[in-house]
């Protein structure tokens, strides 16, 4: 073994050790207890979700909780039994607060259930290997207990310099680890060997106090058999050598930067009973349910260490090791530097208890009563975190916050070395704790005001933007309501459009509503992914705060969904209303239409005061095409309105709508080809006048046709339709609906093109009808099974629904190629005959159409790679 | 059986209580004063009896003026380490009352006025000893000189040493003589050299006797670092800066000023360093703040002594640089584990 070089920590001190008396005797193996008690939170984070139910039979090893977010773990039963209870127990806690707890009566047959070791370890991927031992339940047994999977995960981030082992042990009395090298040091050694393949460092260290010769010897042995590349480092006994901080630096003379974790140094340390429980796990599939803990105090008759079942009472170790319990002044879990008393005997072994320390008066007197601080400074020099021990008492005691803090408070580690060497018995670590609390809970209070200030000015904002909304639709509903009488007349669609509008509020609150709940909850989204990835880092203080945060959100959440349903009963009705269900957007296009053409007629009668003004005539041709794209818009949420409308229950109302839409369509259609025909009558030579006499002639029969199908259609589909209300919410049901819409919208579409195509005289419209009866066939097939109430098969549906996607953008292919051909021959006999107008006018509408293709065949592949 | 519920840690370090602290500072003065007893006779003794009853008499008085229990903060000691500190510092001769004053003073206005052990500003004793000096100049500055160079020609006796404290005894002047301090402060347009050869005060048996004075001081002194309770820095850091600043001006006007062996074994230089200094209440608290308030000590104690209108200057070196400790304090935070550099000035609105 080389020699390691041991660096030096500020401070320290070096109480009694303490240590023999626990290992006098070998490892005992207590009985059974009566009852098995196992906190759900015996690791830091959530608590487990409890996987059994009371009177349930669970077997050895048993997953009986599983993990509850991702800083969780699971937890087994550690013996075959019965769930006796799931209820609120005493725990061992500082807080001695009770928690819930999943109790276990043994059943005595101790039998297991099968294992499934993971021997294959360094084949399978470091995930899996992860998700192993987080089901295993390892967490880090040194202390916090700290989810080891998380650990691991987080450490496998950096280039790690150093896995550090640590089996220092350097508080008192405590001999739990000394007991497990000595008892386990092979499969420590193997177990190592796995962190070690997870963690891939360059150097393996164990850092060891001198303290344990027996141990350091039979580790010493495991090593040199194995030729493994560990380094054994023995390290000058002195308290808190232990502290993971202090081991990285004895050990590397590194020092963790404040905040961080060691894992941003590139160090990783793992306590020995975590390694032991990590081999066990993979090389036998046991799960975390026993652990090596020490009996100790002169309130024990035998005083040893124990191998112990997690849930184990603390009664039952008392009085399996002789403890006498008149004498009993004080029972620590731990040590006496960093333990905690228990006032609950019932309280159980946790993967975390090391220690049960029960000591007479006379081994642990009663602190004495605290004197005046003297600025001696012994603490100072004890201090292991370089801190000014007795400033921030000063600080502490005066609640100045900021100054505590900026003494660096929250560098504490809390080792009590400061509180020990006291010549005033100050119980300083109480102070610094009550300070950290009092400050964390002054930041807490910082955040819940900050989101409170946040929240109340957001709606402060959102309540004067809807205001504002309203006023300019009300505005723009004035101005439309004063353009519309002539398209009234045209149309009887403004018939439906007043009840629209006056349920309009409702509904556009209801969505509104709906809309400030998806904000919401993409707020708590980002949170959710914010606190995870603070738990992540570990960053506890953030973790605080950003959990405040989430549930403030939550709350935010619930109080709209509340809300939400209170109007939507309100709104569902109106929808199922014929026209209500016009979607806010397609009303908006209708607008946009009418004022397109208001301003469009405006421009007309100015051109035929001055019919010359080439300026006019360049607005002219810009209000039609803007008009031609509001209508177009529109056209294309309508198909959009036929789906949604699909999904109210109530067929009846639907179908006529539907129906409706199609004369209206129909109508529509019509008026544009009579105002088109009109312009074109008065400037017979308007090429585009011309091409769109012919779109909207293409329209107005598709239209057409369309009423007529439904005019067909009618009583068929009316009749399942009203069926299919009666089991209501059928999921499959209603996508199928939607299904039908899509494919009539993309038979429409075809069918629009076909037309435009025969219009024009193009050489695709071969393709285009067979595209047309392509999509007439799905659109069948779909109402037919909605006719029929049949579902097709899941996954059928989106397949056919992509494979016609693709046959579409094949032939949209052709046709865009086609009409580039058109193009080209069009541009080459234009080059022959220039003088030719009708050349040129067909060249312009060849262009404008193949265009068109392009666009469309765009907007497919598109619509192809969202899928 | 009543569990006990308390926090962590539930062990502390025996024994070495704050009372504990304050008897080892007593016990470390002993082989200092026993040289001044030696050599000046009981006079010293006496004072530290007057001073000790005079502490803790006004200890406790206050103590039931503000409500406090008596018998719990007297056993701390700190005030018989006061009275200890005080009746060491004045001169063996001066009248029982100036010591009863110094005391009361120094418990009662530098002490419990301020909130009592742990919250006073300044050093207790040294504040005693400034009023004293700077009221009654004329006993505060007439020491006993040695057996050798006094008229009298032997060490005051007990009785005379009494009388002196308490009568007034008319004799006084066949013992008293002033300090080489003193001495060589006053040598008028002397050459250091001339005065060290004419002056009695600067005789080599005068030096040599306060040489061990303040040797005996580095004795209990050293004694006190060994036990950890105090540390190196500020005893070091007074004496270095001491002795630089004699060097310095030493080596740049030979002939006027005096060595700096002169100055650092003269006069109250190791008491002050090992015993004034270093109260813990009133100094700076870091290992490098310390440092800075002990260097502050060792230059002020050359400028009182070479130009100021005292002989010594430990006494308000001590109370100026306690005006500066917290100062210094917020400059000389230690680096904490962890952070690249130490903190330092005063958190203003919070730096996290």
């Amino acid at each position: 073994m080389s020699a390691a070089t041991v660096y030096n920590f500020h401070g320290g001190i070096h109480p009694p050790e303490n240590k023999a008396q626990s290992l006098r005797l070998p490892l005992g193996h207590p009985k059974l207890p009566e009852e098995l008690i196992l906190p759900l939170g015996q690791h830091i984070g959530q608590a487990s979700r409890p996987l059994v139910a009371v009177g349930d039979k669970v077997l050895k090893g048993q997953t009986i909780a599983i993990n509850n977010g991702f800083l969780s773990s699971f937890l087994h039963a550690p013996t075959s039994g019965t769930v006796k209870v799931i209820e609120e127990r005493p725990i061992a806690h500082p807080s001695g607060l009770a928690d819930v707890c999943i109790v276990i009566t043994p059943d005595g047959a101790d039998e297991w259930q099968e294992l499934e070791p993971l021997r294959d370890w360094q084949k399978v991927s470091k995930t899996d290997l992860l998700a192993f031992l987080a089901e295993k339940g390892i967490v880090g047994m040194g202390g916090a207990g700290f989810p080891t999977q998380v650990k691991l995960q987080g450490a496998q981030k950096h280039n790690l310099s150093h896995l550090i082992i640590n089996a220092a042990e350097c508080e008192p009395y405590i001999t739990a680890d000394d007991m497990l090298m000595r008892e386990k040091s092979l499969e420590l050694i193997l177990g190592i060997e796995i962190v070690q393949h997870l963690a891939n460092a360059q150097q393996v260290m164990i850092g060891i106090e001198d303290n344990k010769p027996t141990a350091i010897a039979a580790l010493e042995k495991v090593i040199r058999e194995r030729q493994s590349n560990i380094q054994l480092v023995v390290v000058p006994t002195k308290y808190p050598s232990g502290g993971e901080k202090q081991l990285i630096k004895l050990l590397t003379d590194q020092e963790v930067p404040t905040g961080k974790l060691p894992a941003d140094i590139g160090i990783l340390c793992q306590n020995v009973g975590t390694c032991v429980a990590i081999y066990e796990a993979v090389q036998f599939g046991r799960p975390l349910i026993s652990r090596f803990t020490t009996l100790t105090g002169d309130g024990f008759g035998a005083p040893q260490n124990v191998e112990v079942l997690l849930g184990t009472p603390v009664s039952h170790l008392l009085s399996y090791a002789d403890a006498n319990l008149s004498q009993v002044e004080r029972i620590v879990m731990g040590g006496p530097m960093m333990g905690f008393t228990l006032d609950s005997l019932s309280a159980p072994i946790v993967k975390t208890s090391n220690c049960i320390l029960a000591a007479t008066r006379k081994e642990l007197p009663l602190p004495e009563p605290e004197q005046a601080c003297i600025r001696c400074g012994m603490c100072e020099q004890a201090c292991p975190a370089s801190l000014l021990p007795q400033q921030l008492l000063w600080f502490a005691k005066s609640q100045e916050h900021e100054k505590a803090e900026h003494y660096n408070l929250f560098d504490c580690i809390e080792c009590g070395a400061c509180s020990y060497v006291c010549p005033s018995s100050i119980p300083l670590v109480q102070y610094y704790r009550h300070t950290k609390a009092a400050i964390r809970d002054a930041r807490e209070a910082a955040v819940k005001s900050d989101i409170a200030k946040q929240r109340f000015e957001a709606r402060k904002a959102r309540q004067e933007a809807e205001a504002a909304e309203k006023e300019a639709k009300r505005l723009e509903r004035q101005k439309a309501a004063a353009a519309k009488p002539a398209a009234k007349k045209a149309a009887p669609t403004k018939v439906t459009e007043a009840p629209a509008a006056s349920s309009a509020p409702v509904d556009e609150e209801t969505k509104k509503l709906k809309v400030d709940l998806a904000i919401a909850k993409a707020k708590l989204k980002k949170l959710d992914k914010a606190l995870q990835e603070a738990q992540e880092r570990q960053a506890v203080e953030e973790i605080s705060a950003l959990q405040l945060q989430v549930d403030g959100a939550t709350a935010d959440i619930k109080e709209m969904e509340a809300k939400l349903p209170a109007t939507a009963p309100v709104a569902k009705p109106k929808d199922a209303a014929p026209k209500v269900a016009l979607s806010d957007e397609a009303k908006k296009a209708k607008v946009d239409v009418a004022l397109a053409s208001t301003k469009l007629k405006k421009i007309e009668k100015q051109l035929a005061d001055d019919p010359d003004n080439a300026e006019l005539r360049d607005k002219q041709s810009a209000l039609q095409q803007e008009l031609a794209t509001a209508e177009a818009r529109f056209a294309k949420l309508q198909p959009e309105q036929a789906s949604s409308e699909a999904k109210p229950a109530a067929a009846k109302p639907v179908l006529s709508d539907d129906h409706k839409k199609a004369k209206v369509d129909v109508a529509l259609a019509s008026t544009k080809l009579k105002k088109v025909e009109k312009q074109l009558g008065e400037d017979p030579d308007n090429a585009e006048l011309k091409a769109k006499q012919a779109e909207f002639q293409a329209a107005l029969a598709t239209a057409q046709a369309e009423l007529a199908k439904f005019e067909a259609h009618a009583p068929v589909t009316a009749k399942p339709e009203a069926k299919a209300t009666a089991p209501a919410d059928d999921e499959a049901l209603r996508k199928l609906k939607i299904d039908t819409a899509i494919a009539k919208a993309a038979l429409k579409k075809a069918e629009k093109a076909l037309a435009h195509a025969q219009e024009i005289g193009a050489d695709n419209v071969d393709t285009l009808s067979q595209q047309v009866d392509e999509a007439r066939g799905r659109a069948e097939a779909l109402e037919q099974a909605l006719t029929k109430g049949e579902v097709p098969p899941p996954a059928a549906a989106p397949k056919a629904e992509v494979n016609q996607l693709a046959e579409q953008i094949k032939q949209q292919k052709i046709a865009a190629a086609l009409a580039k051909a058109q193009v080209n021959k069009l541009k080459k006999q234009l080059a022959q005959q220039p003088e030719a107008e009708d050349l040129q006018q067909q060249l312009s509408v060849a262009e404008a159409k193949q265009q068109e293709e392009e666009a469309k065949l765009e907007q497919l592949t598109n619509s192809q790679e969202n899928r | 059986m009543a569990l006990l519920r308390i926090t962590s840690p539930h062990t502390h370090r025996g024994g070495r209580r704050t009372s504990w602290v304050m008897q080892m500072v007593i016990l470390a003065t002993i082989p200092g004063i026993l040289v001044q007893t030696w050599l000046f006779g009981f006079g010293t003794l006496i004072n530290i009896l007057i001073a000790a009853l005079t502490a803790i008499g006004a200890e406790a008085l206050f103590l039931k003026v503000r409500g406090r229990p008596i018998a719990f903060f007297l056993k701390d000691n700190s005030a018989l380490l006061t009275a200890v500190l005080l009746g060491i510092a004045l001169p063996p001769t001066v009248p029982w009352w100036l010591t009863v004053t110094a005391v009361a003073f120094a418990i009662i206005f530098a002490k419990q006025v301020y909130g009592g052990l742990g919250n006073n500003p300044f050093n207790p004793a040294m504040v005693g000893y400034a009023i004293v000096l700077v009221s009654f100049p004329v006993p505060m500055t007439q020491w006993l000189g040695h057996a050798d160079l006094i008229s009298a020609g032997s060490t005051m006796s007990f009785s005379d040493s009494l009388s002196a404290i308490f009568g007034g005894l008319s004799t006084v002047d066949a013992y008293t003589m002033a300090t080489p301090l003193d001495a060589f402060k006053h040598k008028g347009g002397l050459m250091s050299d001339e005065a060290f050869a004419s002056v009695t005060a600067l005789q080599a048996a005068s030096l040599n006797s306060w040489m061990w004075v303040n040797l005996a001081y580095l004795a209990g002194g050293l004694a006190l670092i060994g036990l950890r309770i105090i540390t190196w820095h500020t005893p070091v850091a007074m004496l270095a800066g001491l002795a630089v600043v004699a060097t310095f001006f030493y080596i740049l006007d030979p002939s006027n000023a005096a060595t700096p062996l002169f100055h650092l074994t003269s006069g109250a230089a190791m008491f002050g360093a090992f015993f004034i200094a270093t109260d813990p209440v009133s100094s700076c608290t870091s290992n490098r703040g310390k440092l800075v308030y002990g260097a502050g000590i060792g230059i002020l104690v050359y400028v009182i002594r070479t130009w100021g209108g005292y002989p010594d200057g430990v006494a308000f070196g001590v109370l100026l640089m306690n005006f500066a400790a917290p100062l210094i304090d917020y400059y000389t935070q230690p680096r904490a584990y962890g952070h690249k550099k130490p903190k330092s000035g005063v958190a203003i609105g919070g730096d996290k």
